[in-house]
């Protein structure tokens, strides 16, 4: 169902749109809270496909700006808990990059609402399942990004 | 079907026409430390086994940095430049990509910028005093070079974001009120050189529009990318005629030197100029430069051994391969740089600028009192040497 006005801009939303979204899941902390969510059998929304990474601090800008040039509508970075870090202080990196990869955003003129951070532990099941629902519904409002077109 | 494309390629470029005389090998600053590279084999790679694919697979044809020294030496005009660029368009339609830094960061900022509908902060930075309008005779093309600050923030002593507003100091100093948009896009320099032509076209279309919207027939850059895309690569691309010129913001400031209308502060300090290769070999203004620098009073220009068409290499263009070799290549340039015993090397070109620093950032494989010269922007130099008005 792919929507057909592409819009990078807010309150375009098309009828219909379903979002694609992009989320990048650290290994130690927010990829086993989201298998926990999937063995606890909480529904969540299918438009996020999950990409594994050993740390959120590993996520560049030109990874975000990727996804969205290959049609992704949104992207979720999702980390430890700060004191949490497998790697002590990575995602107080994830953090840097974010703000200065949002800033990227701002300035390309891409609305930066489609880049969003959280830090989701391995027991934070429901938190994932929350998140992802609030974050589907705030880019299926901000309707299709449009920068993967052909 | 390779075969043709290829032949077609040789012909376009005169390629046939080599004497293997040899002076492009011993130029080119690829082949002081890549092994076996050498733009001529590239072409007899070609021809021994005509094979898009396999050519475009392999290390050479993106290790090129398409500075255009050989093309400068060559008595009989083989356009290699022309040659590696054409021959990557043809890799990237069998979707062969090269490896880029920063992941491709800038590639899928321009493809962005080449679909999407964007509501760009291109102009943040236009705010009084400085003086511009949304139409009039010439047009600033701002660039890129702020997005390009900004994937660099943090790094201390880089100074490519304030490029766009010293340009505008300049030109409001000379009794100009350029006109700008924020519906401008990049230039799309760097897909042109990756080969993808598709997103390099819409950008073409984009600036074309973006531009006639305002009027003008003049369109100044800082950046020598923007200039040598403008003015060699948009003609071929866009439909008709453009309806404007392009020209470096160093020729127009001679121009306003001559007649009055820019005046410099007093300076002391000794600087080198680098020609950047999109200035220098491709659009030849290798003169205007130096006139400005010559016009600043008390400011000395001490010249590196090798200028102008023989100017060394920043080591990579187009964000494409940059490794290990290249980092030599900046070790040279940087040497030579401050053998001069200036206190700060200039040049227009904001990669050119990162380049430098990085390789400078990097652990050296020389001493490092050899190579540590600051890097700024002409442009921001300039500005900031602007008599005041009284
Ligand atoms: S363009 Fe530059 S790097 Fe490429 S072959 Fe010619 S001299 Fe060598
Ligand atoms: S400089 Fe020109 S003629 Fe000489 S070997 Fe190179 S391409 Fe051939």
């Amino acid at each position: 169902m792919e929507a057909e006005s592409p819009s990078g801009v807010a309150g375009k939303a098309a009828p219909g749109f379903e979002p694609k979204i992009v989320a990048f899941c650290c290994n130690w902390c927010s990829y086993a809270g989201a298998d926990l969510t999937g063995v606890s059998r909480m529904q969540y929304s299918p438009n996020i496909r999950i990409i594994r990474v050993m740390c959120s601090g590993r996520i560049e800008p030109n990874f975000v700006l990727r996804a969205l040039e290959l049609g992704a509508d949104g992207v979720l970075v999702a980390g430890c808990h700060i004191g949490d870090c497998h790697y002590i202080s990575g995602n107080k990196e994830a953090e840097k990059q974010i703000a200065r990869t949002a800033r990227l955003l701002e300035i390309l003129g891409v609305d930066k609402r489609r880049l969003r951070l959280e830090w989701i532990s391995a027991s934070e099941g429901q938190k994932f399942a929350n998140t992802v629902n609030a974050f589907t519904k705030e880019v299926r409002e901000l309707g299709p990004a449009g920068y993967g077109r052909k | 079907m390779s075969e043709k494309v290829i032949r077609r390629i040789i012909q376009d470029t005169h390629a046939f026409d080599c004497v293997e005389c040899g002076k492009c090998t011993s130029v080119c600053p690829m082949t002081r430390h890549k092994k076996d590279f050498a733009p001529r084999l590239i072409v007899v790679k070609s021809m021994d086994s005509p094979s898009v694919e396999k050519l475009a697979r392999e290390r050479d044809l993106w290790a090129c940095t398409t500075c255009g020294q050989c093309a400068s030496m060559c008595p009989y005009k083989v356009d290699y430049t022309e040659f590696i660029r054409a021959l990557r368009a043809e890799g990237a339609m069998l979707d062969v990509t090269p490896d880029c830094s920063q992941g491709g960061l800038l590639h899928s900022m321009m493809r962005v910028m080449a679909k999407g509908d964007l509501e760009q902060d291109r102009l943040g930075w236009a705010k009084p005093p400085l003086e511009v309008a949304e139409k009039g005779d010439i047009y600033h093309f701002t660039g890129c070079s702020r997005h390009m600050a900004q994937v660099f923030v943090g790094r201390q002593g880089i100074d490519i974001g304030s490029v766009p507003e010293s340009a505008v100091r300049i030109m409001n100093a000379a009794g100009v009120v350029p006109a700008v948009s924020k519906s401008e896009v990049c230039c799309g320099h760097d897909l042109n050189w990756v080969g993808d032509e598709d997103n390099f076209a819409r950008l073409v279309d984009r600036n074309v529009a973006a531009i006639s919207a305002t009027g003008a027939r003049t369109v100044v850059f800082t950046c020598p990318e923007g200039l040598r895309t403008f003015s060699k690569d948009y003609p071929l691309v866009a439909e008709g005629e453009l309806p404007f010129k392009a020209v470096h913001i160093s020729e127009l400031m001679v121009q306003w030197i001559k007649e009055g209308k820019l005046r410099f502060r007093e300076t002391t300090g000794k600087v080198t100029y680098h020609d950047a290769c999109r200035l220098g070999r491709h659009m030849g203004v290798y003169d205007p430069p130096r006139e400005v620098l010559k016009a600043i009073p008390g400011l000395e220009l001490a010249e590196m051994e090798n200028i102008r068409e023989k100017c060394l290499c920043c080591g990579v263009s187009g964000w494409i391969s940059c490794d290990a070799d290249t980092k030599l290549l900046q070790m040279d340039k940087l040497m030579e740089a401050k053998r001069t015993g200036a206190d700060t090397m200039l040049t227009f070109c904001p990669k050119c600028q990162l380049h430098l620093h990085c390789a400078q950032a990097d652990k050296v494989p020389v001493d490092r009192a050899l190579i540590d010269i600051p890097v700024n922007d002409f442009t921001v130099f300039v500005a900031n040497r602007l008599e005041e008005k009284g």
